[in-house]
């Protein structure tokens, strides 16, 4: 699904990704976790092709096809989706609106036919339902003055009706109650279909008692220190990244 | 990123063709025996020969206005033709049967298949082609209600009493240079008049599109609203891809009578140059509304085109309870420059108005919003509320707000908020992951700017509204 070799990647000529490796196979869930301003989010900007964000050297394979030389849309409509750590607003343009557009310029690339109003509307019913959100959600402006973890849950929507094969969540966990972690949770475990592949950035384990990874990954300063089962998570909960350090200390 | 936006809003103006159409022209320039010729093809009685020549003098002695946050090279009244007919409109087509195929061709390709109008829309329409009025759909109709709408040059003819008592009353014929120039060279334009209490059953609607090289085009369109009348109007505008700048200057009168509602919608996508600001529509106009007690005023523009507009939309509140509104979208992009926005007159007792501007810059151009709020000395209880926002698109434009507030009644309320914002890259990024392309994520990003404007345009022409705008953002990508 995704390989990842020796990527480095700079923003405004600052080096951040320094030789990180990933392979991520189709039906795994990958959970990445690491310390602040590791580059966590970094990458999943890069993996999407944002601008600003230059890869220096090294190589992207999404789905047997080489990323680098493919603009941010292209990539979505090929099957990358980004859930925002940040998710921006978009004053009147409403959410049904968004997504309708959203789901008909990926459908085009799929070789579908375009989904017309009334289609839409039933599916983008039942995944708004599926996040708990009122309908209301889908008519009000693109996160326009959603809470904090009402974007979440809007990007978790966004997700499941556009039906990518490789989902990227970073922190799509942080600021949310109790019940919003479950809807987000539920929202990923329902599109686990054994296919579609996921990239989990997170900060805490709880999120993954809801979400089992197949993998537990710490990034820390631009590269993959570690690698493990859902274990790894545990061992981290409990000690905080102090032994890293040490790590680096030990490879350097 | 900038620079992926710049490449998406270069486009090229899809109502750009020419259409090879016969045509009776006068040579370029203009003197008192132009006005006479011009009064004299339209067959007019003294009385308005009388109206122009003045007009006309009036205007001799009259200055350009220099004011505007607008630059261009001086006009030459002198290089331009002021009447241009399709030859084929000498006998004038008694319907649309007779209009010449290719003049109809001509709407199609602007969108507007008059037929289809006539059976589906339900909108009526008068077609301003150049300079004369091609064909007024749906009369029928509407004369069953009562409604009168005709070119105004027929009007002239067949409602003299009517033209005469209203004509120069809400905007005079010495009130600024274009208006006085219009008053003595306007060849055609639109003629409306709703009886005492009746709605008008449909939305009527006016297509402008000036065709020939070197000529102006100077319509003027009058509206009487009887008293608890209602009537909602719409104008669209183009013109073909020149290199040379064309003048239009036209003049809108409206007449709110008591009780009574005017909705005034505008699409305007005059040719607005090429990228470099060669050619395009020179666009000055005067509108303006008088508003007399509990009747309200609407006006709602979607302003694309034009090398240069010059637009100030404005409402008379003198009857007390009246109601002026003006909402507006403005959108330049290349080298366009715009110089927009309204007056709302405060004159009777607890008058309210509402000014919403949405102004959209791109390229190289310029954007300014220019509006004055006036509260006379017996505007016990008004208000206004204004609210001016500005987008901007790239770092190479420029937008301008000038509001102008005169107060001379303290118990008048003026509320004034102002935004500027940019699309932002994260907004783009945003779109662009979700699977749209620079020019769509540009284009919902706009649209959603502009909604409050759209939702008070009739329902088909907010959808026309929406298209025109992502046609305007339209370009070199993808
Ligand atoms: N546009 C930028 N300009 C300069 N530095 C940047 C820019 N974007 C990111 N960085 C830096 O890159 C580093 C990695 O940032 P990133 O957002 O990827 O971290 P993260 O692992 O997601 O952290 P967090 O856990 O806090 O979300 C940080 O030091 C950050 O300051
Ligand atoms: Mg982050």
């Amino acid at each position: 699904m995704l390989t990842i070799k020796d990527l480095h990647a700079s923003v405004e000529d600052k080096v951040i990704l320094k030789g990180l490796n990933l392979t991520v196979k189709p039906g795994e869930v990958h959970a990445i976790m690491g310390p602040n301003g590791a580059g966590k989010s970094t990458l999943g900007y890069v993996l999407s092709g944002r601008d600003g964000y230059e890869v220096d050297s090294g190589k992207i394979e999404f789905d047997g096809r080489d990323m680098l030389g493919m603009e941010v849309d292209e990539r979505a409509q090929a099957g990358l989706f980004l859930a925002f750590q940040y998710p921006v607003e978009i004053p009147g343009v409403s959410n049904m609106e968004f997504m309708k557009e959203s789901v008909n310029a990926v459908r085009k690339e799929r070789g579908e036919d375009p989904m017309t109003a009334a289609e839409f509307l039933k599916v983008a019913k039942a995944a708004c339902q599926q996040v708990n959100l009122p309908l209301e959600f889908l008519k009000r402006g693109v996160n326009e003055g959603f809470s904090g973890g009402e974007k979440k849950r809007n990007e978790i929507m966004q997700m499941i009706l556009l039906e990518p094969k490789l989902c990227i969540l970073d922190e799509s966990d942080s600021g949310l109650d109790i019940d919003a972690l479950k809807v987000v949770a539920n929202g990923v475990n329902s599109q686990r279909d054994g296919k579609r592949s996921f990239i989990v950035v997170t900060h805490y384990q709880r999120l993954l008692d809801f979400i089992e990874p197949d993998f537990v990954h710490i990034l820390a300063d631009g590269k993959i220190v570690k690698s493990g089962g859902p274990e790894l998570a545990k061992e981290v909960e409990a000690s905080g990244y102090a032994w890293l350090g040490e790590h680096q200390e030990a490879s350097a | 990123m900038s620079e992926q936006i710049e490449q998406a809003i270069a486009r090229k103006y899809d109502a750009g063709f020419i259409s090879d159409i016969e045509s009776d022209t006068f040579p370029v320039g203009l003197d008192e025996d132009v006005v006479r010729r011009i009064s004299a093809m339209k067959n007019e009685p003294e009385w308005m020969l009388e109206w122009r020549l003045q007009a006309f003098r009036s205007w001799q002695k009259m200055k350009e206005p220099k004011w505007a946050h607008l630059g261009y090279t001086e006009i030459d009244y002198q290089s331009i033709s002021y009447y241009s007919a399709p030859k084929s409109m000498k006998d004038k087509p008694k319907s649309l049967d007779e209009v010449d195929p290719e003049l109809l061709r001509t709407y199609e390709k602007l969108g507007i298949p008059l037929h289809e109008q006539e059976m589906l829309a339900g909108v009526a329409v008068d077609a301003v082609f150049d300079s004369v009025s091609v064909v007024t759909t749906f009369r029928a109709k509407l004369e069953e209600a009562g409604v009168i709408f005709c070119p105004i040059s027929e009007a002239i003819q067949k409602y003299p009493e009517l033209v005469k008592k209203y004509i120069g009353s809400v905007v005079p014929r010495t009130d600024n240079f274009f208006a006085a120039l219009n008053s003595a060279v306007f060849t055609d334009g639109s003629f409306v008049y709703i009886p005492k209490g009746v709605r008008c059953p449909m939305e009527l609607s006016t297509y402008f599109r000036i065709n020939e090289l070197n000529t102006g085009q100077f319509e003027r369109t009058l509206i009487i609203a009887e008293e608890g009348s209602y009537v909602s109007y719409l104008e669209g505008c183009t013109a073909p891809q020149r290199d040379e700048n064309q003048l239009h200057a036209a003049v809108v009168e409206l007449v709110a009578l008591d009780d009574s509602e005017i909705k005034y919608s505008t699409v305007q996508n005059w040719y607005p140059g090429d990228e470099n600001g060669k050619g395009g529509i020179y666009n000055f106009v005067t509108k303006r509304g008088v508003a007399e007690k509990n009747a309200k005023i609407s006006w709602t523009q979607v302003e694309t085109g034009s090398a240069i507009t010059w637009k100030y939309p404005s409402c008379i509140l003198r009857g007390d309870n009246s109601v002026g509104e003006f909402y507006s979208v403005a959108l330049t992009r290349g080298r366009q420059q715009a110089d927009t926005g309204t007056k709302m007159i405060h004159l009777g007792k607890n008058t309210t108005s509402t000014i919403i501007s949405k102004g959209i810059s791109a390229g190289n151009s310029s954007n300014a919003y220019r509006g004055l709020v006036k509260m006379g000395p017996n505007a016990d209880g008004a208000r206004n509320f204004t609210e001016c926002d500005s987008l901007l698109i790239g770092d190479k434009c420029a937008a301008h707000t000038f509001p102008y507030i005169e107060s001379s009644n303290p118990s008048a309320i003026v509320e004034h908020e102002a935004t500027t914002s940019k699309v932002s890259d994260e907004q783009l990024f945003l779109c662009q992951q979700r699977g749209l392309d620079t020019e769509k994520a540009v284009s919902m990003i706009v649209n959603g700017f502009c909604k409050e404007v759209f939702k008070e345009l009739p329902m088909e022409f907010a959808v026309e509204a929406g298209k025109l705008l992502e046609i305007s953002l339209e370009g070199s990508v993808g």
